[in-house]
């Protein structure tokens, strides 16, 4: 597979794959917003996630061609690092990039019929814009090897989320307050993390992570690298809604247009989570973050509190659409977790847990935006009833949802089982007994809204209540056979996570 | 046939049936003349498969892997073998019961009733045939879940809150307590195959300690065993339809919870680790209290199908316990009560699901004289209650000696003791049901009316005179069964064989 991939892209295509995978979207996206109506519009977006898409699985098959996985270093405009701005590409980032290029698509293609009804007409086209801009933030991040491009690239994409975000006032306004909240603490974020980026630059005069990397040992006891760790590690802490610093998040999936929930629930804290382990892994070094500081000691607990406390929130919440957002900080926590263990099992199953709950969320929210179509209302009550009016909606919605608390043979149980057995191996038995405490409240909450779904009648029957389109079914069935396949089969994505640990710690280790 | 084939046969089967059901989902005779052909048919596979576990051939089967160390492998073995063959054989006379039961009753959704129905027994064949831990947890949830829409089947308000305890409590256990002791069973061993001896005999740094609180995660994990005090979710499945109660509550479902703890015992630990396992006492001393607390409960309830359950939690404690004795007669007694109880029980809910159909009655003071219409209902009541007891020449006489040797031979003085006390309760709460019910009423008083004309459908009286007379037949052929499953924990490296062990 890899053979014939690598074989039959042309050697131009393939020599640029890393920029065109950004910057198609980032010309396609002014390009959409002077197009006369939303349906072009959402063409031009699918075609350009796709042209991303084959991007990634082109980069994918290039890291993977050698085994243990080869870097790929890409000068922008021709200008060679640490001058110029360098793409790097290795097991890690190839692996963030087909995540995001792929739920990016999958998310286009559902696009239409989501927007239509939930956006105002004169603004579809600009919505695909601001989307196609998001899109191309989130890759740019997951490709640069460039600490003060991430930012620029971190920005850019919060930018077109907080237009994203506010398009929800159409539909509650909400949406409104709920968006100048993320902009705010989004602004704040970001703002740490350039402070952060400046204290390396002043102590070593690059900006180019790999030269980071190799330079900041030598300068490791000086007080501006730990002040410039601190910001960086608050700065991407915020965007990856890390406990406690998740209060935009909830409020945001809430209220923003189902499609934006679908597509940011997937991608952006997972992105932000990729820069963070960057950064503490590459950048700083597993001998500097995880021993030369206590920071880490701040990492496990906040994981561990957000696992509790959120799944508590998650259980008592009216709102499905505010239960899954909950449910998605607990899940970071689930990530952390895995990630502050510092050892290669670990990364390994935090990183599979960032894949499998992209696979996990996209699904819910998506299945939950076919509903707000034909059905404006998103509480608890709302949802009795529909598993005999939608059942493949809702049988997707109920693989996902089983994926989520971690039933054996969907992808949620590969990911918490590797999780356990990594926080056995380092004698964490008892941060093990937690995670399976709170699968048991995952329980509770996905319980709950599955048997209204399933076992009650409507509460208001004559409302209309339909099946979603096929363009919401499709994709969303994709979702749901994935968290099975991998449920099943896990061994193509655990590689993937294999590698990535193991690139990253070869990275940290000078 | 080949074994692989066997056992892929034994694994697709229920979920062809399953898929035929639907089909014929709105042609009633069609969907039910599949089920009963599907049950067959997995019948003679089970079969076939125990009879190349008697061979000395055991069927394997390895399908890939789920994750790297994570496998999923089937390999039968003589107590997996016995609990296919009781399951699936056990379900034929079920689906007929079914039959006459559901359109008795008018029941309504009863194509998804007999999906649900093929689905759990696909769990339950997992379970029985599965070659490691992983596969056997998978099925164990797979039984979970297919279950949880059967005992919420009528959909009221009772019947979903019942669901909701059964559907929490297992999966609350499964996932809290046995989840962990898999993954750290699979992190001290590194694999999680059943190994003949025992796996964690062969890890080393399995101190006794770790095999303490393994243990009790095991036994407290498998909450389908019902100890208690995991045990209430069983009483409150019972808002289920009469045959599910049967098939499911006192067969597949309980039956694969000992029977994981059985294997754990006997593949996982081994008897020799167990031994040496210091919890081992204490669930010892649970698995007794269970057995009486819970007979003592049984008597209180006058509600048929309730004091039926606590009967079923009581009897489930048998097995647990028998494991608990770690003596190769402790083992061979559980693994016979799985057997012996699997045929008496459901006998006791198909004739309570025929009382209810006939009369509508649930409560046992109203039964008085009622046997008088139901004769034959109440006769095979009284004799599968005193194969419950254990009073010979019924099957449930074997498991409770055997255990009693056990018990000797382990030297724990207080079990005999308490397996007599309680066929004592047993003979209390189960005989005067139909010992009342076919005494003559006195003063020519009129025992109550059928609520349905003509009285309870003649498949729901013939299938618990089956099975009644199946009591008997197991009580001459136990000594075939106790050859059969004796390789299962007699290891040829240990030469030296316990006396008067096999009856």
């Amino acid at each position: 597979m890899i053979e014939l991939i690598n074989s039959i892209v042309p050697a131009s295509i393939a020599a640029h794959a890393p920029a065109l995978l950004v910057v198609v979207p980032l010309l396609a996206a002014p390009l959409a917003a002077f197009l006369p109506n939303g349906r072009l519009a959402w063409l031009l977006s699918i075609i350009v996630t796709g042209v991303s898409l084959m991007m990634a699985i082109i980069l994918l098959a290039q890291v993977r061609s050698i085994e243990g996985g080869a870097v790929i270093s890409y000068a922008m405009g021709g200008w060679a690092p640490p001058a110029g701005i360098e793409f790097r590409i290795d097991a890690v980032n190839s692996l963030v990039l087909l995540l995001v290029t792929a739920i990016g698509f999958l998310c286009s293609i559902f696009g239409l019929p989501s927007i239509e009804v939930e956006v105002r007409k004169a603004k579809q086209a600009m919505f695909f814009a601001a989307y196609l801009m998001c899109f191309m933030g989130l890759c740019g991040v997951a490709a640069t090897g460039d600490a003060f491009n991430l930012f620029v690239f971190l920005e850019i994409s919060s930018i077109a989320t907080y237009v994203l975000v506010a398009l929800g006032a159409n539909r509650d306004r909400r949406a409104l307050p709920a968006a100048a909240n993320y902009l705010l603490v989004g602004t704040i974020g970001a703002s740490f993390f350039v402070v952060g980026v400046g204290f390396l630059y002043a102590a070593t005069g690059t900006l180019n992570m790999a030269e980071l990397a190799r330079m900041l040992p030598a300068v490791s006891d000086n007080t501006a690298v730990f002040a410039g760790y601190a910001f960086i590690f608050v700065g991407l802490g915020l965007k990856a809604a890390m406990f406690p610093l998740h209060q935009w998040l909830p409020n945001a999936y809430a209220y923003s247009p189902s499609f934006v929930t679908t597509f940011l629930a997937a991608t952006a804290t997972k992105v932000a989570i990729y820069a963070l382990v960057r950064f503490l892994f590459t950048v700083f070094g597993l001998e500097f973050s995880f021993e030369g500081s206590t920071l880490i000691w701040i990492l496990m607990p906040m994981g561990i509190a957000a696992m509790v406390a959120c799944s508590f929130q998650a259980v008592f919440q009216t709102d499905v659409r505010r239960t899954l957002a909950y449910s998605s900080v607990a899940q970071v926590g689930y990530m952390l977790l895995g990630i502050s263990l510092g050892t290669a099992a670990g990364v390994s199953a935090g990183l599979l847990h960032l894949v499998n709950h992209a696979l996990i969320k996209g699904a819910l929210f998506m299945a939950v935006a076919g509903m707000v179509l034909s059905y404006k209302g998103t509480s608890l009550n709302d949802f009795r009833g529909l598993g005999r009016t939608a059942p493949w909606t809702m049988t997707a919605f109920a693989i996902a949802g089983l994926s989520l608390i971690g039933v054996p043979l969907t992808a949620g149980f590969q990911s918490k089982f590797a999780l356990v057995l990594a926080l056995f191996e380092s004698g964490w038995w008892w941060a093990a007994m937690i995670v399976v405490f709170t699968s048991v409240l995952a329980v509770m909450y996905m319980g709950r809204i599955l048997e209204g779904v399933f076992f009650r009648a409507p509460l208001n029957p004559n409302k209309p209540r339909r099946e979603a389109p096929a363009l919401v079914l499709v994709p969303l069935w994709i979702l749901a056979l994935a968290n099975l396949w991998v449920g099943v089969n896990a061994g193509f994505v655990v590689g993937l996570a294999n590698d990535a640990a193991a690139a990253l710690f070869v990275g940290g280790a000078r | 046939m080949s074994g692989d084939m066997l056992i892929t046969l034994a694994m697709t089967l229920p979920l062809v049936i399953a898929a035929g059901i639907f089909l014929a989902g709105r042609i009633p005779d069609i969907r039910e003349g599949v089920t009963l052909l599907g049950a067959t048919s997995l019948f003679i596979v089970a079969v076939l498969i125990a009879r190349q576990v008697s061979a000395g051939a055991p069927p394997e089967l390895y399908l890939g892997e789920a994750a790297p160390g994570l496998e999923f492998a089937f390999k039968a073995e003589p107590l997996g073998a016995m609990f296919a063959v009781v399951a699936s054989g056990l379900w034929i006379v079920n689906s007929l019961y079914s039959i006459g039961y559901m359109r008795g009753n008018r029941e309504r959704n009863q194509t998804r009733f007999y999906m649900c129905f093929a689905i759990a027994l696909c769990g339950a064949m997992g379970v029985a045939l599965a070659g490691n831990l992983f596969t056997l947890f998978v099925f164990y949830e797979v039984l979970t879940l297919s279950t949880y829409p059967l005992v919420a089947h009528k959909g009221d308000e009772n019947a979903r809150r019942g669901a909701r305890i059964y559907l929490m409590t297992l999966l609350g256990t499964s996932i809290g307590l046995l989840l962990i002791a898999v993954i750290w069973t699979a992190s001290l061993a590194g694999s999680l195959d059943f190994v003949p001896g025992g796996l964690l005999a062969q890890a080393e740094n399995v101190t006794p300690l770790v095999a303490s609180i393994l243990l009790l995660l095991f036994a407290f994990g498998v909450g389908k065993a019902a100890l208690m005090p995991f045990h209430f979710w069983l009483p409150n499945a019972m808002v289920a339809p009469t045959p599910v109660s049967a098939l499911l509550h006192a067969v597949a479902v309980v039956k694969a919870g000992v029977f994981t703890i059985l294997k754990v015992g006997v593949y996982i630990f081994g008897i020799d680790l167990l031994v040496s396992t210091p919890s081992r006492e204490f669930l010892l001393a649970v698995a007794c209290f269970t057995i009486v607390v819970a007979s003592l409960i049984a008597m209180t309830k006058d509600n048929l199908k309730a004091r039926l359950a606590y009967s079923t939690v009581a009897q489930l404690a048998y097995v647990t316990c028998g494991v608990m004795l770690a003596v190769e007669e402790g083992i061979l007694g559980s693994s016979l009560q799985i057997a012996a109880h699997a045929v008496g029980k459901i006998t006791l809910f198909m004739c309570a699901g025929a009382i209810y159909v006939a009369t509508g009655m649930t409560n046992i003071s109203q039964m008085r004289g009622l046997g008088q219409r139901m004769p034959l209902v109440f006769i095979a009541f009284f004799v599968a209650s005193l194969s419950i007891i254990g009073i010979p020449p019924l099957a449930g006489d074997w498991p409770k000696y055997e255990l009693m040797q056990g018990a000797i031979a382990s030297g724990y003085e207080y079990v005999p003791i308490i397996l007599i006390v309680s066929s004592l309760l047993n003979i209390a709460y189960l005989l005067p049901i139909p010992i009342l019910a076919l005494m003559p009423l006195p003063h020519g008083e009129e025992p109550a009316p059928y609520k349905r004309a003509g009285g309870a459908p003649i498949f729901t009286v013939a299938a618990p005179c089956f099975t009644a007379m199946l009591c008997f037949v197991l009580f001459f052929t136990v000594g075939g069964l106790g050859d059969f499953l004796k390789p299962a924990w007699d290891d040829p490296a240990r030469v030296e064989l316990a006396e008067g062990g096999a009856p």
